[in-house]
């Protein structure tokens, strides 16, 4: 933790207290992950309960090269950072820049999947219980990635305007640290989901 | 005493046009003013919930009355408990945590003040959507308006099919809505304490108070956030045509109360512990002598908090769980009651010994300490499982829930309003006419809460519009309804008290109790600013060390 | 100055303050079950009831000695700490805590709570996993807005409303284990003297039991918010002698006796909407959305309790129901003056 501001009195205290920016992230990190444990409680309390319809196994494909984009878009968030904290703009632009690539893939693989599963093989939220839990804890979280992919490019566009320099990295560090919990997310997701879950 | 002769300093009296008063008002992120406008946004509300009790109690003074209809009745309860838990009692409490917490910090003012202001108007709009439902719900058949199926809006009553219209959407949304402003502020809270300490100003010499909301604020957080997440369930079955509830889809109603009750216990304690908060710090205030057992007060509610997370199927018991299950939830809720009862004890010592000042704000925290024993003790008969087999829905549970928020919560909230109105307005507050609110409210207050638990145990369940005659609950209803007017003329003089003191009452001065924590060495009301030089601390009652240089508390910490 | 006039106060408000807690339990204790309350919940006839009510009476007096003790202290301190009037303005010994305390006042509550627990557990268990005799009778409760109805599947009764059971002997019970459904909503089944009330959810079946000693009428109320007119859901349980049980049980499973009499009714309600909710064996009407209606006139009550089964009242109850519970599940039918006159003369002989 960086101190946010260090005051020396005349007592000679050092006083060092934790950034503002990253306890209020872990914050709101910690009561996403309350919301996201009760829909994850929801999805594997309702696992094989359907009475009708689309059965995981049947529709469910695990989208491996997704994960990975999504995976990988950690590391280069956190390149892209590492970037800016040595004041290497240039660099930083362009591994934020993967970093949107790589989200963005991932939520066009979301969609393709949805299209798949609604069109071919008849799932919406409304046909089951599988139907209801899927997409509301898939779609969580890819609400989750798309709010993230905003602010990404929000930071992406004061960059290429040459807003961003390295006194900005500490901030950019705490949007690291959303984009890191909402990968993480997807590692949960994709276990209950695409492995347990089948 | 006070160290500084201070005259009032009111911004509010420089002569400004109405309208860039009200701007101003509308604008501000200073969390005092903030903080003032979550407590009057609060006790606005406090007088419509008031309203809501006062016609259900009437409807309910004999049996087979006809004051209101059915419908209306059930959407009084429903309005009634969700008002007050969420639109009275939860913005009071952050009002107070708002103002206090920078002042007794040293800091110039929350961690992120526009998230604050952004936190308070969500809240606000949340009770407003909230009460537009008696104007704007009518959907289908015209069978909308204000919400009826209760403030835990079990399942399946709240799906389409039991519930036509959009009354249960409004529920549903204004919740959320204030529900993201209460996490908003929690996070705030909790960066605060962590971020903006004045120097010397370590974790274990912070105001209890500034730990005990800082504890109250992780509980938000967890706990808001799985009401949120439900209330999302609810509108995705509602609106999506999903199951998450639709026990004809193979789904469960279980689920929704255990939900509903993970997010449901954990709020009794984000309530009660900034009630423990105020009590903290003026009960040594009033009986001179510091917080006896400062770390162990913070390890108990710590503890309690912990262990809150835990407790939450003991609404349930009347459910079907195993009988395992319910063993579990017996002993986990029992268990809670030993760090509370530390805290009650640590208050008692806290007296013994000292020179108690009986002024209103410690009156009102002595009947906070009897009431709050009697609602522990009468939650530790709910604890037994078996006892609640009767207990649960009847009339002894809303006796022992109201002995807790009213007996107990807002008791020590009065006692919070005397105590800070002299610093957050500068004038002292009249004390013959505190004094009279406290004695008509404990008249009232027991007239109708002390009576109600004997219906439960005769058998009363709640949540009925009427009741038969020849069971027994005749004359007890009755009374109950009679202490309804005694608390109503409680609150007038209360209000009035305000109102009065505010134009006309003496100058307080910054130090009007001789206190030691830092928000009483600003002026009364402190300048936007707070600090002219951010202090710094050596011990837990820094007043205490200015005012006594040869017995300071850092030699004895 | 003060304390040493004080002394014996605390103890005697202790005194005082104990005596007055067993006022009320004494008052509401009511062994020969005179009418206090038929809802009392310290008024059992069941073994349930019994052992709830035995817990309870241990449970109270451990808090009742827990208030005794803190209250006391509390009025002392109020009396005895107060500041003086010839106060110098110095301030107390500051008294910042102690170890020892800390732990004695942690201790004992544990040891309370854990007999507490011991205590509570040892009475749940035990009803809860009560095992079920050889002639212990079958009930299935369906939960409806806002009625109950009965089905003995052993016996082949469907009722509605009023549950009749028998009294169950001490040295040979015959309790009745009811299987507790919804067909709606959440209720709760909850009739005091009888035993603690367990819940009807819809999706989640759940049992209870209770054995009653003594025969009577039993009364209680749905205990779980279902609706409007969740108030009115009543309950009434007939506890019989086996005799009479067995009475009621062959009367119950008779089919209807037509008669030519009241025909014209007859023809009225099989050719209205009635038969899409009620059913009467023995005729084409197999309605299960409203109550079982073969045998109406052996109930003493309609509408779950609210209104005495009485021609007068029936016949309202058709013309307009909600002028008895307004909010009900049955519509106003319709029916000309002449049509209700009809089918009422026809409901009337569904004995």
């Amino acid at each position: 933790m960086s101190a946010q501001h260090t005051v020396i009195s005349d007592a000679n205290i050092t006083w060092e207290l934790p950034s503002r920016g990253r306890v209020g992230m872990f914050c709101l990190i910690s009561a996403e992950s309350a919301i996201f444990t009760i829909f994850v409680v929801a999805y594997l309390f309702y696992v094989g309960k359907s009475l009708t319809g689309p059965m995981p196994k049947d529709v469910l494909h695990a989208p491996i090269f997704f994960t990975i984009c999504l995976l990988s878009s950690s590391l280069t968030i956190h390149l892209a950072v590492k970037s800016l904290k040595r004041a290497k703009v240039g660099s930083f632009v362009l591994w934020w820049f993967f970093t949107l690539a790589l989200g963005a893939t991932f939520l066009a693989g979301t969609a393709r999947e949805w299209r798949h599963l609604i069109y071919d093989e008849g799932l919406t939220i409304q046909t089951n219980l599988f139907g209801t839990t899927y997409y509301s804890l898939v779609g969580l979280h890819a609400f989750h990635v798309t709010v993230g992919l905003l602010a990404i490019t929000t930071v992406l566009l004061f960059a290429l305007f040459g807003y961003v320099r390295q006194e900005h990295a500490e901030r950019v560090d705490v949007l690291a640290l959303y984009w890191h919990f909402v990968d993480a997310v997807w590692v949960v997701v994709f276990t209950v989901v695409y492995v347990i879950g089948r | 005493m006070a160290t500084d002769a201070i005259s009032t300093f009111r911004p509010d009296a420089v002569s400004l046009p109405l309208v860039a008063r009200l701007h101003d008002w509308v604008t501000t992120v200073d969390h005092k003013r903030l903080g003032i406008l979550y407590i009057v946004y609060a006790l606005v509300f406090l007088i419509i919930g008031g309203i809501e009790a006062a016609i259900m109690r009437i409807q309910l003074i004999r049996p087979h009355n006809n004051f209101v209809s059915p419908d209306v009745f059930n959407r009084m309860f429903t309005m009634h408990g969700t008002t007050m838990i969420f639109f009275v009692v939860m913005p009071m409490l952050f009002g107070f945590a708002n103002y206090l917490i920078p002042l007794m910090i040293g800091a110039r003012d929350m961690a992120f003040p526009r998230l604050n202001a952004f936190s308070f108007w969500l809240t606000a709009f949340g009770g407003v959507l909230l009460y537009f439902s008696f104007l704007g719900a009518n959907g289908l058949y015209g069978a909308g308006s204000a919400p009826d199926v209760g403030w835990f809006a079990y399942a399946p009553l709240t799906s389409r099919t039991f519930s036509l219209g959009h009354s249960t959407d409004f529920w549903t949304l204004s919740l959320l809505v204030s529900g993201f402003g209460s996490i908003g502020t929690a996070i705030n809270i909790i960066a605060t304490v962590f971020c903006l300490r004045c120097p010397g100003m370590t974790l274990a010499r912070m105001p209890l108070f500034a730990w005990l909301n800082l504890v109250m604020a992780v509980l938000v957080i967890l706990a808001v956030s799985p009401l949120s997440a439900a209330q999302i369930m609810l509108a995705v079955d509602r609106y999506l045509g999903g199951h998450f509830f639709d026990t004809q889809a193979g789904g469960s109603a279980v689920i929704w109360m255990h939900f509903f009750w993970i997010f449901g216990h954990p709020e009794v304690y984000v309530l009660v512990i900034p009630a423990f908060a105020f009590v903290s710090e003026i009960v040594p205030v009033f009986s001179r002598k510091a917080i006896f057992g400062y770390p162990v007060m913070v390890a108990a509610t710590v503890c309690i908090a912990f262990i809150s997370m835990s407790v939450w199927a003991h609404h349930m018991f009347t459910v079907g769980m195993s009988a395992n299950v319910n063993t579990f939830f017996v002993l986990s809720t029992m268990a809670i009651a030993v760090p509370t009862g530390i805290k009650i004890f640590n208050w008692l010592a806290t007296m013994w010994g000292g020179k108690i000042h009986f002024k209103t704000p410690m009156l009102f925290c002595i009947g906070f300490l009897f009431q709050f024993l009697i609602a522990g003790l009468t939650g530790i008969m709910l604890s037994a499982a078996p006892f609640t087999w009767h207990l649960a829905n009847s009339y002894f549970v809303v006796a022992h829930f109201h002995y807790v928020i009213v007996g107990g919560i807002l008791f020590a909230t009065f006692g919070a309003f005397y105590y800070w109105f002299p610093k957050m307005s500068g004038e002292m507050y009249n004390e013959n006419l505190g004094k009279l609110h406290f004695w008509l409210f404990v008249i009232g207050f027991h007239l109708t809460f002390d009576f109600m638990h004997i219906p439960g145990l005769l058998g009363m369940p709640r949540r009925i519009y009427t009741y038969e005659p020849g069971r027994g609950w005749d004359t007890l209803n009755l009374i109950v309804t009679i202490g309804v007017f005694f608390q109503a003329a409680a609150i007038l003089v209360f209000v009035a008290n305000l109102l009065w003191s505010y134009f006309h009452g003496d100058s307080a001065g910054s130090d009007p109790w001789d206190a030691w924590t830092l928000e009483w060495s600003t002026n009364s009301p402190p300048p936007v600013y707070n600090f002219a030089t951010i202090p710094e601390v050596r011990s837990r009652r820094p007043l205490w060390d200015r005012k006594h240089p040869e017995d300071p508390d850092w030699k004895y910490e | 100055m003060r304390t040493t006039g004080f002394s014996n106060r605390p103890a005697r408000l202790a005194v005082a303050a104990l005596v007055l807690l067993c006022v009320p339990v004494a008052a509401l204790a009511d062994p020969a079950g005179s009418p206090l309350s038929p809802t009392n919940i310290f008024a059992p006839v069941s073994t349930p009831a019994h052992s709830i009510m035995g817990l309870s009476l241990f449970v109270l007096a451990v808090t009742a000695g827990i208030f005794a003790i803190v209250f006391s202290l509390l009025v002392y301190c109020v009396l005895k700490f107060g500041k003086p009037a010839d106060d110098d303005g110095r301030e107390p010994p500051q008294v910042y805590g102690s170890n020892q305390v800390e732990l004695a006042w942690t201790v004992i509550p544990v040891l309370i709570v854990v007999v507490l627990f011991l205590a509570t557990a040892r009475v749940l268990v035990g009803i809860q996993t009560a095992a079920q005799p050889r002639n212990a009778i079958q009930v299935i409760a369906i939960g409806h807005q806002f009625w109950w109805e009965y089905r003995y599947p052993g016996l082949k009764v469907v009722t509605a409303n009023e549950l009749h059971v028998p009294v169950s002997d001490a040295a040979d019970p015959s309790p009745t284990f009811i299987t507790l459904l919804s067909a709606d909503t959440d209720h709760s089944f909850w009739v005091p003297r009888l035993g603690g009330k367990t819940d009807l959810i819809p999706n989640h079946p759940n049992s209870m039991w209770f054995d009653p000693q003594q025969t009577g009428l039993y009364l209680g109320q749905c205990a779980q918010y279902c609706g409007t007119q969740h108030a009115k859901m009543l309950l009434r349980v007939y506890v019989q002698s086996r005799q009479d049980f067995d009475n009621w049980v062959t009367t119950q499973t008779q089919p209807a006796r037509a008669s030519a009499s009241v025909s014209e009714g007859q023809h009225i309600f099989e050719t209205t909407a009635c038969i899409n909710c009620h059913a009467v064996t023995g005729t084409v009407a197999n309605g299960r959305f409203g109550p079982d209606l073969t045998h109406l006139m052996s109930r003493e009550t309609i509408a779950s309790g609210v209104a005495p089964n009485t021609p007068e009242n029936l016949r309202l109850w058709i013309k307009n129901s909600d002028a008895i519970k307004p909010g009900s599940k049955m519509p106003a039918m319709g029916l000309s003056d002449h049509q209700l006159d009809a089918v009422t003369a026809y409901l009337t002989t569904l004995h």
